[in-house]
């Protein structure tokens, strides 16, 4: 028995624009903001009001329906505004940062600790956002128990932040968090690290470590899941990201919660290419300064994944990369003629791009072409490495057909597994939107 | 470019929504797509996407049909110049051809063209890019002497009932352009088979020598073509579907670009393979057979539409199985059942057709199973309590 994974189907995107493995400590910024649209599915509850002074770790809102689940400040200064979209929904709550941070003391807490002790210090100091329940994608409920908990200490998606880069001198902060998450379930703990790579994670304890070979999506933490304990039909896992697993350990050793983000600034519109040492929530400003977002596509978290923000906005809560690719707002004369256009890469034959397996390549944002009915079958497969039908799963979620959906696989896949499949669909169909969606449905019907 | 690029932005505005001609917008998107390739971002999910579109796709197609269009334009020339005089010339064979071939594509783009975009306002969508292959798929698959008005119907009733009716491009179940040749086939039989249909103009010749190989077959007749005959294709036939050699570079195309399913070629092969060794087999095993049993298996995939029809219209992906093992499934039958039908039914001299429309609508059923299968190994997982903790390569 071993317990490597080997990756077989997918696809790997060479893209221009990767950050130097230097780190800097980003200036700090005047405003930090928390997103609630980052947390999917919470309902957000203010407890303060602008203008309120906090420290950092301080509650900023609980989630409406779970109260336990409560969000705080990265950084201490005063509230200064709760931003608001349409339908009077929280879109950022912004604070204004002091000059230094002062931190509400928690204490410190050994990892091993009783289990509810240790929940309700994760739960109390906003770490409990952190972790993610599968299936769904959602927050974890701190009633549920889950089969296991994975950590992907590795990245493969394009122009990703090096895991490794990003930990090096946080190791005793992760191994405590790892300590504590082996608390929290009757499990494994499952780190995934690339094959070949992750010398610092080889000595790590209380952990099942995996080594992983192959394209991305490999290092997708549904794609282990899949391999190593897939998610039957009413089982929980709960997934970790790695600096946020330090973040957790970081709480436990110290007492304090320190939001620390590395960031990766990637992309080939980005001028100073390296990582930042920043706090979650940052002003972007801050790490590239001001662009002309009519050009260029500022998206906080990788291109397949990440979320559109604008100038001056803030740094999602998860992602580990900021990605600045040119905007595709141009026409392209007969884009449709076969073997023309190659430096645009594509997994279709249809471009000669497969004959440079080495290049790397600038992407835009353009869609090339316009969305149309499914008609090709086959290329989905080819970059989903999980014993899933892609094509008969999306068509099932957008029938809404919910024994379908349960049959098919919904359980254990999330969008960011179908981020590949969106990205080669031919037909140009808003794939994750898509699963999102059909599992949206599945919390209200299933729950 | 730019000058053009202007024009046509001006040219867009009454199209634009809320404007007088927004209805209309689908005519005209489908014509400044086809131009250029829209400025549209992305808005959601992925920030970047593939190169490829259903366009470049459809284009791909027709570039793998145009060598075997090409070469059939001087077939028919040919096939019919040989009979009233003595030596062909390349051209005037060619020319020939060409008179007769490019009429029969022009109305067939022109009414299925024409239906398309009318569907495209009507429902407000924009015109799917399926007919593109379709429109010259069903001239190619017809006899040469076709009348253009019983090709124009055909058209209709394809894009009609077998395409519209079911929602469209990627709805269809059956394949439109062999509805088309089904319709014609069962509608106009005398004009779909015999002896006269398959050489032009064969009505003001005093004898004609125009049999299909497996025409003759089916009457037991003894056949004057050689296996390299067959091969080349200069035989007489429906439009396109002589030439093994350029079908077959036209699927090496396919498979090269990944456009046309390599699973579903190679099955089919293999089915008709083994149908052709079974009735090749009877002899030794004391049946007599007939000239089409004992019809060499390596002939069989050589002559009539088969390798047409497995190259060009087995793999339409919407009509065939979608999941890769039922791609197998699906192909072998339909290289199995054509020979079968072709030995066992005289009225229907060719099977391709019957085959692949009968697996068109048995696709989905084997989709179902396969993925049944999937089904029942997440049931069984879940059963069993299985935690595979092991590698497991996909």
């Amino acid at each position: 028995m071993s317990n490597d994974i080997r990756i077989k189907r997918g696809l790997t995107l060479r893209l221009k624009g990767e950050a130097e493995k230097t780190v800097v400590d980003a200036p700090r910024s005047k405003t930090y903001a928390i997103k609630p649209p980052d947390f999917h599915a919470v309902m957000p509850k203010m407890v303060l009001k602008e203008g309120a002074k906090v420290q950092a770790g301080d509650e900023l809102f609980f989630s409406k329906y779970t109260p336990e689940i409560r969000f705080t400040s990265p950084v201490s200064g005063t509230l200064l505004e709760i931003k608001r979209g349409e339908k009077r929904r929280i879109m950022e709550v912004i604070v204004e940062a002091d000059a230094n941070d002062s931190f509400r003391e928690f204490g410190k807490l050994d990892p091993s600790s009783d289990v509810e002790v240790l929940k309700e210090r994760l739960l109390e100091s906003g770490c409990w956002a952190f972790i993610n329940q599968r299936p769904y994608d959602i927050i974890a409920d701190p009633k549920d128990t889950p089969k296991a908990i994975f950590v992907s200490a590795m990245n493969t998606a394009p122009l990703s932040a090096d895991v490794e880069f990003i930990l090096q001198d946080k190791m005793d902060a992760f191994q405590a968090g790892i300590n504590a998450l082996s608390n929290l379930t009757p499990g494994k703990v499952h780190v995934s690290i690339a094959k070949g790579k992750g010398e610092a994670f080889k000595g790590l304890k209380n952990a099942e470590i995996h080594q992983v070979s192959g394209p991305h999506p490999a290092a997708n933490v549904g794609v282990q899941i899949h391999k190593v304990d897939p998610i039957n039909m009413g089982e929980f896992v709960w997934t970790v990201k790695p600096e946020d697993v330090a973040i957790i350990g970081e709480l436990l050793l110290t007492g304090k919660y320190n939001a620390q983000r590395t960031v990766a600034v990637t992309g080939s519109e980005a001028k100073d290419r390296k990582y930042f040492r920043t706090k979650i929530g940052a002003n972007v400003s801050d790490l590239i300064g001001k662009v002309d977002d009519d050009q260029v596509r500022i998206i906080s978290g990788d291109v397949l994944t990440g979320t559109k923000i604008g100038n001056g906005q803030y740094l999602g809560f998860f992602p580990n990369e900021l990605t600045l690719i040119p905007e595709g707002n141009k026409y392209r004369v007969f884009g449709w003629m076969p073997f023309t256009y190659n430096n645009i890469p594509s997994n279709s034959r249809t471009s000669l791009s497969w004959l440079f397996p080495k290049k790397k390549y600038e992407v835009n944002t353009n869609l090339h072409g316009e969305e149309r009915a499914f008609v090709v079958t086959g290329e989905m497969e080819e970059v989903m490495p999980m014993d899933i039908y892609p094509m008969q799963l999306v068509k099932a979620c957008m029938a809404a057909d919910i024994e379908k959906m349960e049959n098919l696989g919904i359980y254990e896949v999330a969008p960011e597994d179908f981020a590949l499949v969106e990205y080669v669909n031919t037909s140009k169909i808003e794939i994750q939107e898509i699963i999102r969606l059909g599992l949206d449905l599945m919390i209200t019907e299933v729950g | 470019m730019e000058w053009i690029r202007q024009k046509l932005d001006k040219f867009k505005k009454p199209f634009a929504k809320g404007e007088k001609l927004e209805k209309y917008s689908p005519a005209y998107n489908a014509i400044d797509t086809f131009l250029f390739t829209p400025n549209h971002t992305t808005r959601k999910g992925a920030h970047i996407r593939d190169a490829v579109d259903l366009k470049r796709v459809m284009i791909t197609v027709v570039l793998a049909l145009l060598p075997v269009l090409l070469f059939s334009m001087w077939n028919t020339g040919y096939q019919y110049l040989k009979q009233v005089q003595p030596e062909v010339d390349f051209w005037e064979a060619f020319g020939h051809g060409a008179m007769e071939i490019l009429p029969m594509i022009v109305v067939s783009y022109a009414v299925g063209l024409g239906i398309e975009f009318a569907f495209a306002i009507f429902r407000g969508h924009d015109v799917n890019e399926g007919y593109l292959v379709t429109g010259l798929l069903i001239p190619m698959i017809m006899p040469v002497g076709l009348p253009l008005w019983m090709l124009a119907i055909s058209v209709v009733f394809a894009v009609i009932i077998g395409k519209e009716a079911f929602g469209g491009t990627g709805m269809n179940i059956l394949n439109p352009a062999l509805t088309a040749r089904a319709f014609a086939f069962f509608a106009y039989p005398t004009y779909m088979s015999g002896n006269g249909v398959w050489v032009m103009n064969a009505s003001d010749l005093d004898a004609v020598s125009g049999e299909t190989i497996l025409g003759s077959l089916a009457a037991g007749q003894e056949i004057s073509y050689e296996t390299m005959d067959m091969f080349m294709g200069v035989i007489p036939g429906s439009v396109s579907e002589t030439s093994a050699a350029l079908i077959i570079l036209g699927a090496l195309f396919l498979i090269l670009t990944k456009v046309g399913s390599w699973r579903i070629i190679l099955s089919s092969l293999i089915g008709a393979v083994v149908m052709g060794l079974i009735f090749n087999a009877l002899p030794a095993l004391g049946v007599e057979g007939n000239m089409l049993t004992n019809f060499p298996w390596y002939n069989h995939l050589l002559v009539g539409g088969l390798m047409f029809g497995i190259v060009y219209m087995a793999t339409d992906p919407v009509s065939a199985s979608q999941t890769t093992k039922g791609k197998w499934i699906y192909g072998f039958l339909i290289g199995f059942l054509s020979v079968m039908i072709r030995v066992f039914n005289p009225a229907y001299p060719e099977g391709v057709m019957l085959a692949i429309l009968l697996m068109n609508v048995f696709a989905p059923t084997i989709d179902h199973y396969v993925i049944s299968a999937n089904i029942k190994r997440r049931v069984k997982r879940k059963k069993e309590g299985i935690n595979p903790q092991v590698k497991t390569v996909v």
